[in-house]
């Protein structure tokens, strides 16, 4: 079930929550959509598509500034209690976790360009199939999370974070694919080790992703499920 | 183990915890949300030291109900807050908890309120011994038209709690200490308690309260005619208090319950709705109606 923000007496303080919100999943979009053309660039060697995440990645920290100013505002003007304080500081912590998503589209992007502008060959295109695969999984977990943050559903965060984690076995077996082309001809460790590196971003993307997802269900229930397995052990 | 393999190895192991992590973390969320329509009370009303224990208290004016069941302890040490609108029966519990209500002719209260292990509301109980023992503060400052040192020495004197001059005179000094009064009354104790600022005047009728050695202190939204600093001053004074005294407060500023209470209880129409820790309360309530009201989207 969608979570509603507003309803409140003083309407000026549903339009600021709305006006947070909004900012909130234009963030999301946008390093959503670095991260696609990131990977993009990545696997079709589309260097000029590199220019445009390194031009947007500013952006992207400008927004961060920006929500961060808004979330003092409302938190000096409104007093948040209850779920509109457990939404407003969720807001704030999540808010890192999508500057640092742009962080690794601009790390994507960072490796591409290395990848590509040098005197060695390209890379086959059999070494860049596990990207592919890995790539879809990461962009499809932060899709929905990012869907999520819109309708902040707590089921929907708590199938996604219930999930089997797809991006991990893939990256598993990945590795050992990989370790047997090194095998095979060592002139590709070079390539291998940008790959991994990238394999490391999509990693961090999910657990990103799941992160997300732990921000909605505390937003929603109220339970902090971070770091479950400090309870556990 | 091949040497990439190897190097491969650290990375895998840690991904590999965090896989299995994941894959074993069940989340199981209590919903406990409680809907609109529940009017039982949800929380713990009960404390393990209970000052004053209410149990099923109703109270009707006329036919009217005006608070119905309302089961809660009043525990030793503690700042309790009253929150909710207008008319949801937080002053008129107060009241019944020195039986201010006999004021009123058409009230009338069952269910038992036990302090001491006695029924404040037996009828062997006399009230102005029970009133000395509970004391009030209320919303307006109303200092005796007296003087300062009278306005003290007043209570201590009609209950016989001083022998002589010496002894009243201590009670006045100390109690007029304790609320941080002293040092901005001591060279005019014989000029009349009106005169003094509205927070003086506030602090005053506490001093007058505390001069009598009460068990507990009822606060009937006692900042309500004060301005910041003053109302800072009255809330560090509670948080000072609460060492010694049991202090219930009703209070309509929602911020002022979440700065100075231990637990906090909601009331609705009548109903108790959500008793709490301040802290949960203010954070996470369990039930609809309390989150509303706090919140702001009430009605």
């Amino acid at each position: 079930m969608a979570t509603r923000l507003e309803g409140h007496t003083f309407r000026r303080f549903d339009g600021e929550l709305a006006r947070l919100h909004t900012e909130i999943l234009q963030m999301a979009d946008l390093v959503y959509d670095q991260i696609q053309m990131a990977l993009e660039s990545f696997q079709q060697q589309k260097l000029d598509i590199i220019r445009v995440v390194n031009e947007r990645e500013p952006q992207v920290d400008a927004m961060e500034k920006s929500i961060d100013n808004t979330i003092t505002e409302i938190l000096a003007k409104r007093c948040p209690v209850a779920r509109d304080l457990r939404v407003i500081m969720a807001f704030s912590k999540l808010v890192t976790d999508l500057e640092r998503l742009g962080d690794e589209a601009a790390k994507i992007a960072y490796i591409t360009t290395t990848l590509y502008n040098n005197e060695h060959s390209n890379p086959s295109n059999y070494l860049l199939r596990d990207i592919t695969v890995m790539g879809k999984f990461a962009c499809a977990l932060l899709k929905e999370a990012i869907e999520n943050l819109d309708i902040l559903d707590l089921e929907r965060a708590e199938k996604l974070l219930n999930s089997h984690d797809d991006l991990d076995e893939e990256f598993q077996s990945s590795l050992r694919r990989l370790a047997t082309y090194v095998l095979e001809d060592a002139r590709n460790v070079g390539h291998i080790i940008n790959i991994v590196l990238v394999m490391k971003s999509l990693i961090r993307i999910g657990e990103h992703a799941r992160n997300l997802a732990e921000y909605v269900v505390y937003m929603v229930s109220g339970e902090d499920i971070r770091h479950a397995e400090i309870e556990q052990t | 183990m091949t040497d990439i393999a190897k190097i491969a190895q650290p990375s895998n192991q840690i991904e590999r915890r965090k896989g299995d992590r994941r894959k074993h973390t069940r989340i199981h969320l209590s919903r406990a949300t409680v809907s609109r329509d529940n009017r039982r009370t949800v929380g713990e009303a009960t404390v393990s030291d209970p000052r004053i224990h209410c149990t099923d208290v109703n109270v009707f004016y006329g036919d009217k109900p005006a608070l119905r069941n309302v089961t809660l302890d009043i525990g030793c040490q503690e700042i309790i807050a009253m929150i909710g609108p207008s008319g949801c029966g937080k002053s008129t519990f107060l009241r019944c908890l020195n039986r201010m209500n006999d004021t009123i002719e058409c009230c009338r209260v069952t269910g038992s309120i036990m302090i001491d292990g006695q029924d404040i509301n037996d009828k062997s109980i006399d009230v102005v011994p029970l009133r000395a023992k509970i004391g009030m503060v209320f919303q307006k400052p109303n200092p005796f038209p007296k003087s300062v040192y009278e306005n003290i020495a007043f209570g201590p004197r009609i209950h016989g709690l001083a022998k002589d001059k010496v002894e009243l005179d201590e009670i006045v000094v100390t109690s007029l200490k304790r609320t941080g009064l002293w040092e901005e009354v001591k060279d005019r104790l014989d000029q009349p308690g009106t005169s003094l600022s509205g927070g003086q005047q506030q602090r005053l009728c506490i001093a007058r309260t505390i001069a009598v050695n009460p068990e507990v202190i009822l606060m009937d939204e006692p900042c309500s005619a004060l301005d910041p600093i003053a109302t800072t001053k009255i809330e560090e004074l509670m948080d000072q208090l609460c060492t010694d005294y049991s202090i219930v407060i009703v209070t309509h500023s929602m911020q002022q319950a979440a700065r100075v209470s231990h637990r906090t209880a909601y009331f609705h129409l009548g109903d108790l709705i959500e008793v709490g820790t301040t802290e949960q309360i203010f954070t996470k309530p369990v039930h609809q109606l309390t989150e509303d009201y706090i919140t702001g989207r009430f009605g």
